[in-house]
């Protein structure tokens, strides 16, 4: 009989003692908090599935309507922004070292001050979109875009995408570099032009890694909190509430625990959806041997 | 050859990028002109990018009206240093024991670190605080600390483990013929030949702790002294008359520091970033 090692389990200690009581604890207990009344009052009893029933009967679904809205709309741009941003630092022109320093800071700075900024810059009477879109006759007055359920939309996901697409134009810059140039110089020697090796080599080359980058992307922006708490507070008339920020005002602005646990409960629903696509994702390309 | 541009090219080229980095970067251009107005030089219809009542006059005053301004910027630096290093003692290991053991159970002890990987810290937000005030870390920089280290450490096992990985088993393998134990093996023979992967995660969990500086600092800490820069910048922003310009001069020299590291680093945040991810 072979003697079981513990050396591997021992090195997991450190590791896994913060991350239970940081994560999984926590997690344990937003499921049990979810189905009791607790609030700021010292006294609390289990109220079985009463939140829950409670959340649908407000709107609810508008709120997970919108969240998925802003994620669809914020990552397909960060995709779009990212593959563009990607296939220029790939081009061999001369300054791209610098290019490549340059596109990093809205990644770099905390998030937050990013935010100030954007915020300043979406002032309607002197902000600078307002301005500079008066003086090119785009609109005829002063327009307050986080004051208007559509604009406030708009200019949340303009910001998630300046600070997620540094990033996505990155990791897809690795995966361009990652594929041998035989395949451009044999594609190049038989006259594809530039346009038709990028669609036929480059792009199913990179899919995979479109592919990843997308899906962490829409988790992340489904965790996002900092843009919109500080741009709007999930206003006006909770035109940008998403479930994150919904969660965050019923549980600790109205400081009511229990439902805001049951909130809480729907989103870790939608967060396992995404894990088991991930999941699936990640065997089907490491059969595939992509990864 | 294969990259020879024809001109016409080239002017796209540089079109695009000069498009992509104004995107990037008009927010810090702005940022820095609305810092060099004065009050009431804001106001001015219809907008204006270069005025001529520009002046520096606001780096000064910016210390009287955010009186703690050096401790903000020393205390985002302080906590993202502290959560830099419970993540590598948690990581390295961790990571070590992934990369180099075939065990029971490792597989799904993998799969649960990338689970949680998903789960962002607002949802876990209130037991989080119950936990929290229960350990009586509330108000202390520890309530920052120790949550952000601990969503960090998930992403850095699999960028290190990567590198674990790459390292050839007869180096072990040797040390232990020469009759070392493991735990010397890990410290004095694995240790220094991951160091260049072991710097790049270093810096990836650096600039995660040092950018996501807002929800724990907002939630758990209401003492102005152990405030980071975003959250005391977020008080001064939260006033019913916002001086901008002062908040955007305290807003650049905030950053400044990081922004410098971040020249000097730069090639192993690019290495950090795209390296775990894209190779196995």
């Amino acid at each position: 009989m072979k003697k079981i090692d513990y050396f591997p389990y021992l090195l997991l200690i450190p590791a896994f003692a913060l991350t239970v009581t940081i994560v999984a604890w926590p997690l344990f207990e937003t499921f049990r908090l979810s189905f009791t009344n607790a609030s700021m009052r010292p006294s609390w009893k289990y109220v079985g599935i009463d939140n829950y029933v409670e959340i649908f009967e407000d709107d609810f679904w508008e709120v997970i309507r919108l969240t998925f809205l802003w994620m669809t709309c914020s990552v397909a741009l960060k995709i779009i922004c990212g593959t563009f941003g990607a296939v220029l630092l790939n081009a061999a022109i001369p300054g791209r070292a610098l290019f490549r320093v340059l596109i990093m800071p809205p990644w770099i700075v905390p998030i937050a001050v990013g935010v100030f900024i954007w915020a300043w810059m979406y002032n309607g009477q002197f902000g600078m979109i307002s301005g500079v879109m008066q003086r090119l006759g785009l609109i005829d007055g002063p327009l307050e875009f986080l004051a208007f359920g559509n604009t406030a939309f708009l200019a949340t996901v303009i910001t998630d995408v300046w600070i997620g697409t540094p990033m996505v134009a990155l990791y897809l810059l690795a995966a361009m570099q990652s594929i041998p140039t035989e395949l451009h110089e044999a594609a190049w020697t038989d006259g594809a032009s530039r346009f038709y090796r990028f669609r036929r080599i480059t792009l199913p080359l990179i899919a995979p890694a479109m592919a990843t980058m997308a899906l962490l992307s829409a988790i992340w922006t489904f965790n996002s909190f900092d843009i919109i708490w500080i741009l709007t507070e999930g206003g006006p008339r909770g035109s940008t509430t998403t479930m994150i920020i919904d969660t965050y005002k019923t549980a600790i602005s109205r400081f009511r625990y229990g439902e805001g646990a049951a909130r809480a409960v729907m989103i870790l629903i939608c967060l396992s959806a995404f894990a088991g696509v991930y999941l699936a994702l990640l065997s089907r390309l490491s059969k595939r041997g992509t990864a | 050859m294969l990259n020879k541009y024809t001109w016409w090219e080239l002017v796209l080229l540089y079109l695009g990028v000069a498009v992509f980095l104004m995107f990037v970067l008009a927010p810090f251009a702005e940022a820095f002109a609305v810092s060099l107005r004065p009050l009431d030089g804001l106001f001015n219809i219809p907008y204006e990018f270069i005025t001529d009542d520009m002046t520096f006059e606001n780096y000064s005053i910016m210390w009287k009206s955010v009186p703690n301004l050096a401790l903000y910027i020393w205390n985002s630096f302080f906590i993202a240093c502290c959560v830099t290093i419970l993540a590598l003692i948690c990581i390295i290991p961790a990571a070590y024991s992934f990369g180099r053991f075939t065990y029971r159970g490792r597989d799904g002890l993998l799969a649960m670190f990338l689970g949680i990987n998903m789960v962002g810290a607002a949802v876990l937000i209130i037991p989080l605080y119950k936990l929290m005030l229960t350990l009586g870390l509330l108000n202390t920089y520890w309530s920052m600390i120790i949550p952000g280290a601990a969503f960090c450490v998930p992403t850095g096992i699999f960028l290190m483990r990567s590198y674990f990985l790459r390292i050839p088993k007869e180096l072990e393998e040797a040390a232990y013929v020469d009759g070392a134990s493991r735990l010397y093996t890990l410290w004095r023979v694995i240790l220094p030949v991951a160091l260049p992967g072991i710097m790049v995660v270093t810096i990836a969990t650096f600039i995660t702790a040092y950018a996501q500086q807002f929800l724990f600092a907002l939630t758990f800490n209401s003492k102005d002294a152990y405030k980071p820069l975003p959250v005391g910048l977020y008080d001064f922003f939260g006033h019913q008359t916002v001086h901008w310009n002062e908040l955007m001069a305290a807003s650049l020299v905030g950053i400044s520091p990081v922004l410098i590291l971040y020249v000097f680093l730069q090639r192993y945040i690019v290495a950090g970033l795209t390296s775990g991810a894209v190779k196995e």
